[in-house]
Parts: structure tokens; sequence; C-alpha cells
């Protein structure tokens, strides 16, 4: 089976900050990482291959550093990364993202074999948008599934998926037919350590790098700013709020105490969470019984 | 196991094993490193000044692409008391030169452009790969090195050890001892982010001047240890460290002394309005000569911070990493072209060759000192500092008392609290110290 994983290389958020006079975002020597949400979803392709057999293509768009994220992606066991990487490209919104990952795929498929699932994360964490996913289903007229918390089977013979998906108030159990893009959810596994030749083979990989000609976009115009409707509008920080701390328990409390003393705090400043706990303490008991 | 057999392969990614991994694949050996943290640099710590001369012996244009802060144009040396500093400061227009001497860094970056020197030359880096121990042929030779990766096992011809002051895998393999806690010094840092207008303005520097201050006194309540503050582009790296021995005698902690340093009157006016960015601790071997572990064998040679090659006195450390790492890398090329086996008595090429160098000739002149420095603690970072604070200000003071009288009285301090011979022996051992 064929499995194509689309990612992205993002800034660690954790480590952005704001500059305390322009406040402007400062991104000079902030880490870059791959979106942890793409990671749910390359794990789950890497599942399935271990299970029946095929292997994983990890695709992304973006500058040409983006290319350490897929070398990191080989390290964890895909068989190639492809880079899209073209001036083309910059600016691009979901829109024109989603159609040029859609036509890179399209060639994946045609260079090395028909591709059965597509896999994205949820969303980005420097994007938010979760449109990128669906944009690509809808472009290349893929069933899609998304918010999927489990793959529960697939039949590449009778050419069938069921997913469990995460949905409010439930699960849904949902089935379709391949090929299929498939946006995971986060917590749904754990990503793996990759062997030592793995991370030997993914240091010396030749990463296929294509620009807008060669992943066989037809149109330009439809990419980067040009083919981007969204206009951010402004970007400003939040101001923070200035709250004083407080201080709990004395000094020379043992941790147990010191535990004590915050719980009563708590409970003496919202009266009303200690018969809330103890309602929900009650009625989880019933159910457990 | 992996199929893919190296030359060469190196433990850590800092200064030293770039510079032995870097040395090695320029010339054309194949070279595999491994570093246990997220990135070359993710998991290092330095103050951090860089020694033009030592990476200049590995890359000469350096100075195009390498993320360097600022150059260093005046040195401060200064001994505290609780309210003031009797210091010494060097300036000169001299180190503005085409090509200076010493520049201020911020390590993870640093690290991360030699690292990618090192790729560029060749060698194969991996990172997020910890080396749990080092593999052994039935005659006890060093063949490779077993890591906590899934098929783990990789063999080479020689194993050069940069895996920095803690050295596990060393010690593991029963190469060297576990480090004792008066040889070693435990130091803290914080990252003070400011503007570089106000740190030009606060420190009397235009462009990329920078100014850098070591300090010792009773900042550390009679450990012995020392503290800096450098300037940055756009911050400042103020830390200070003490023998770990010490810590564990006076129960201090390691971030409250930060503290009392940054609150100290002559500090607090230099890193005010500052947001902190980033707080670290590291060790730094401070045992100097007689520390020095055995550096070579069968298989396998010992580089940088993990051979205790640090001269506390003079604060060097990561140049004495790139010359041990450049030098262990030479020796690997020079016995590769001859095809010898890399037995021990072959590798002693590289001991001989550190005792030709300053490396070795500074930690021999400085052998002494860390006994002399650990030996007299109470006086040098207490009561000297003190005492030279209070002929300072008695000197300085002008109240009427005559001269001469001023003169006896600062003489009188100084043999009521040492005395005559006291004074007389702590002179004589320093001198022999920095002999
Ligand atoms: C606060 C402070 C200030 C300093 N200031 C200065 C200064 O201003 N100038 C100066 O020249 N020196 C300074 N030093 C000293 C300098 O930092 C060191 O001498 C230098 O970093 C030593 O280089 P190294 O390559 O030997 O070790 P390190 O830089 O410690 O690198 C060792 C590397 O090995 C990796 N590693 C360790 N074990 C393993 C393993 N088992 N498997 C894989 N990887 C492993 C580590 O992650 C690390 O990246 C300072 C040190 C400190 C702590």
């Amino acid at each position: 089976m064929h499995i194509v994983v689309c990612i992205k290389q993002v800034p660690d958020s954790a480590q952005i900050r704001v500059h305390p006079v322009t406040n402007t975002i400062m991104r000079q020597g902030v880490p870059t990482i791959i979106n942890p949400y793409d990671l749910f979803a390359l794990e789950e392709a890497l599942r399935l291959c271990d299970r029946l057999g095929g292997e994983v293509t990890v695709l992304t768009m973006g500058p040409p550093m983006a290319e350490d994220s897929l070398r990191k992606a080989l390290t964890f066991g895909a068989e190639r990364g492809v880079l899209l990487t073209d001036r083309f490209f910059a600016g691009s919104d979901t829109l024109a993202t989603s159609y040029a990952l859609s036509c890179a795929i399209k060639k994946i498929g045609e260079a090395w074999g028909p591709v059965s699932v597509v896999f994205a994360g949820k969303q980005t964490i420097d994007g938010d948008t979760a449109q990128v996913g669906p944009g690509i289903a809808t472009r290349l007229q893929l069933n899609q599934l998304t918010y999927v918390a489990k793959i529960n089977e697939i039949d590449e013979e009778a050419g069938t998926v069921e997913v469990e998906r995460r949905a409010e108030g439930g699960v849904q159990v949902l089935s379709t037919r391949l090929p299929v893009l498939v946006t995971m959810l986060e917590g749904c596994n754990e990503m793996r350590r990759g062997s030592l030749t793995h991370a030997l083979r993914a240091a010396s990989a030749d990463i296929t790098v294509w620009n807008a000609e060669a992943a066989g976009v037809p149109d330009v115009g439809s990419c980067g700013l040009r083919g981007s409707p969204t206009v951010v509008k402004r970007v400003f920080a939040p101001t923070p709020r200035a709250e004083k701390a407080e201080e709990i328990g004395r000094a020379g409390m043992s941790h147990e105490e010191l535990a004590e003393a915050a719980i009563d705090e708590l409970f003496a400043r919202h009266p009303t969470i200690e018969a809330d706990l103890r309602d929900f303490a009650a009625t989880s008991q019933e159910e457990w019984r | 196991m992996v199929e893919e057999r190296f030359d060469a392969i190196v433990v850590g990614a800092g200064p030293a094993g770039n510079a032995a991994a870097y040395t090695m694949a320029k010339e054309g050996l194949k070279v595999l490193q491994l570093e246990r943290g997220e990135y070359p640099g993710s998991k290092n710590v330095q103050g951090a000044i860089l020694y033009a001369d030592a990476l200049e012996k590995l890359i000469a244009n350096f100075r195009e692409d390498a993320p360097l802060e600022r150059h260093v144009i005046e040195q401060r040396l200064w001994m505290l008391d609780d309210r003031s500093y009797t210091g010494m400061h060097y300036r000169s227009d001299d180190f503005n030169e085409e090509k200076p001497n010493r520049y201020t860094i911020i390590r993870a970056q640093f690290d991360k452009w030699f690292s990618q020197k090192v790729r560029e030359a060749g060698a194969t880096v991996i990172c997020e790969t910890t080396v749990k121990d080092l593999i052994r042929n039935t005659k006890g030779r060093v063949i490779g090195v077993q890591t906590d990766r899934e098929e783990g096992t990789v063999m080479a011809d020689v194993v050069v050890l940069a895996e920095g002051v803690n050295g596990l895998v060393g010690q593991r393999a029963g190469l060297r001892e576990e480090l004792k806690p008066d040889t070693v010094a435990l130091a803290v840092k914080e990252m003070h982010f400011l503007p570089s207008d106000v740190i030009e303005a606060r420190f009397n520097l235009k462009g990329d001047e920078g100014v850098v201050i070591e300090a010792m006194g009773t900042v550390t309540s009679g450990m012995t240890g020392t503290a800096f503050l450098y300037t940055n582009q756009e911050s400042i790296s103020v830390g200070i460290g003490c023998l770990v021995c010490d810590f564990k005698e006076s129960g201090e902690a390691p971030y409250a002394l930060l503290e009392k340093f940054k609150a100290h009157p002559a500090i607090r006016p230099l890193l005010e309005g500052s947001e902190v960015k980033e707080y670290a601790a590291h060790l730094i071997p401070e045992g100097g000569y007689d520390a020095i572990p055995e550096l070579y064998g069968d298989g396998w040679v010992i580089v940088g911070d993990a051979g205790q090659f640090v001269n506390a006195a003079h604060r060097e450390g990561s140049n004495l990493a790139m010359t041990t790492g450049r030098i262990a890398g030479e020796t690997i090329v020079r016995l590769k072209r001859t095809r010898q086996d890399f037995t021990a008595a072959e590798l002693s090429l590289y001991a001989k060759r550190l005792e030709e160098s300053f490396v070795l000739k500074d930690l021999k002149k400085y052998r002494r000192l860390p006994g002399f420095l650990h030996g007299n603690k109470e006086r040098l970072f207490g009561l000297y500092p003190q005492l030279l604070s209070k002929a300072a200000q008695t000197w300085l003071r002008v109240d009427g008392t005559d001269k001469r009288a001023k003169e006896k009285e600062i003489w009188a301090a100084f043999r009521q609290s040492r005395g005559l011979k006291g004074l007389l022996g702590d002179a004589y051992r320093l001198a022999r110290a920095w002999r």
C-alpha cells in the first residue's frame, strides 16, 4: 500500500517570544519542528505499513530548510520525502496550499504507485485552520474522514476502510471506500523512536525537491500570494494581565500540609466546587457499578 | 546491528566533537557523529566567549557566516564585597581589528552552525541518539558503540569520546573514574533580553563591540567560584559557578547565589529592564592537570571537557575542546593514511602532540592553582575582597585624616585579620600556584 503523509514545518510555538519593545513576533533563532499534529498522522501511516506492508511518502511544501522536517520524518521509517519549494508558492493560504499539495500528490502517485491513503494532521499549530486536509480531499475527489481517533480496518482488496471518528457527544464508526483522506486526532498514538538504521538512512537520503513545474502544477496563478484570497488584516499580541500572586501555606510545611492548604483555599474561594466534586464522585461510582 | 562501517565514530557534538569530526571528514575519512540532544547545541551551556584562534585553525574564514554576537574590546575583572567592587578594566581600540581575537556567542546557535560545517565536510551526523556503551572485542580493543536506538550497534576503527564533562560512556566502559566533587564546578546562567541600543549605551559600545566582566568575591560566600556577565547582540549572559563540594558543604542553592549576584549594586543597574529568556545549569571541569584521565587506549581517544581540558583561571574551555578535538582528528587521519591499527601505542601520538601544545603546557603551569584556590577559599572569596574594598575606600575618602595615618590604618587592617606571616604565606602560595 502506498500512503502519502502531508506534514508542515512550523516554529516551535513554545519558544516564540514577542519583542518587548516593538511588539512583533521574534522568529529569529526559534527552532522549527514538525507540526505536532502531523506526527500522529505519520505514526498511524507507519503502523498501517507495518501491518499490511507498503511504504510511506512524506510530502511538505515550504522553504528549502523544510527539508529538515522531511529528513526527520525519514528517521521514523518513512520511505521517501518530497519537498515542494518554489517562489510561486510563497505566501500561500489554505486554498493555494491545498491546490499545490493535491497536484504533487497526483504526481507522487504517478512516480511511485497509486496512493490509497493520504494522511494529514488535524490542523497546524501556526495556522489552526484545519482546512488543508479537507481541501486536498475535495480537489482530488477523495473520500474524507476527519478527526479520526482510530483506524479499525483497511481492506485493500475490497477497497474499504473503517474508522472511529470523534464527534461531539460520542464516537462515530464510519466506513467508506479507498482512496481516502484521513486527518488524525491528537493523542491517538505515540510516535516511535526509529531505529539506528533508519536514522542513518535519513541522514544521507536524497530528498526529492520539486518546483511548481516538476510537481505538475498546471496553473501557477492559483498558487502563492496570487492564489490566496485570505487577507490578514492585523496581527497583535494580547496585552498581558497583571494579577498579584498570593502565597498559600508557610515555610516549613510538609508537602501534604501544603497540598491540604491549597485545596482548602480553593474550596473556600469557590464554594460550589466541593459539592460538585462530591456529586461527580458519587455518580461515577454508580456508573462504575 | 547496523551494517555500515565507519572509519571513526565521534560521541558528542560540542566544540570538541565537532572539531574532531570536521578534521577527519574533511580529509576524506568516513565519520559518524552521534549526539544525544535534539540538535547540536541544544544541551550545551557556555558563557560564552569564543576564542578565534582555535576555530581559525579549523575554519579559517569562519567570520563570514558564523553566528557571532559581539567582538570583545573590553575586559573587566572585579573583586566584589557586598556593596562595592574593586576592579581592573582593560579596553583597547586595538581589539577593533580586522580579525578580532575574542567574540561572545550563543552556544545553541553557534553549535548548530558548526555542525552544519561538519555535515558539509562529509560526516554523517545523527541527533537524538545517546551512546550507551563501548563495544570491545575479546582482546579488549574498542571496536564500536552501542546506542539507545533499535538495531543500535555500529562499528568503527576508532571511537572519539567528546561527550563533555560528565563522561558517562568513558566511566561505564571503565576508561576513567567518576567525577569528584572537588574537581568540578556547577555553574548556573541566565540570558537577559535587552535591545541592542540599550546595551550599547549602558556599556559604552558601538556596533558589534562587546564587554565581558569576570567577578569574584564575597558573592560566593566563601565558596570557590567566580561569576560573569557578557554582552551579546541583544542579550546579556550572566552566571555564577562554584565547586560542587563547596555547594554541598555550605548548603547554598546555586540559583540563590545567582540572585545575589544579580542584586549586587554593581550588577543590578546593568540588567535593569531586561527580560529573562532562559535559565540553564551545567558542570565545568576544574580539577586541572591532575584530574586529566587516561587519554587514549586501543581504539579510543578522549577530547574536550571529557578529558578535563579546561583552564579555569582564564575561563578557557571551548578553545581547548576544539584544539584537542582537532589534534585527535589529525592524529587519526595520519594513522589511517599509514594503515595503522589505532592501538594505544599508536594513539599515544595524540598525547605527545598535546604535550607540545598550549593545552597541556597551560594546564601544567596552573597545576597547583585548583588546590590553592580551594584550600584558601574563605580568604580569597571573603576576607581579601573585603580588605581590598576597605583599603580603597579609606584611601579615597577625604576626611581630614593625613595620608600616612590612612596608610597605617590600611596596613593594620590587613595585619590584624591575617597576620604578617599569613599574608606572606598567601602571597608565596599564590605566586607558586601561578608559576
Ligand atoms: C556557564 C559556563 C560558562 C562557560 N564559559 C566559557 C567561555 O566563556 N569560554 C570558553 O571557552 N569555555 C567556557 N565554558 C566551557 C565550555 O563550555 C566547555 O569547555 C566546552 O563546551 C567543552 O566542549 P565539549 O565539546 O568537550 O563538551 P560539550 O560542549 O559539553 O559537548 C558534549 C556533547 O556531547 C553530548 N553527549 C554527551 N553524552 C553523550 C552520549 N552518551 N551520547 C551522545 N552524545 C552525548 C552532549 O549532549 C553535548 O552536546 C563555560 C562552561 C560553562 C558551563
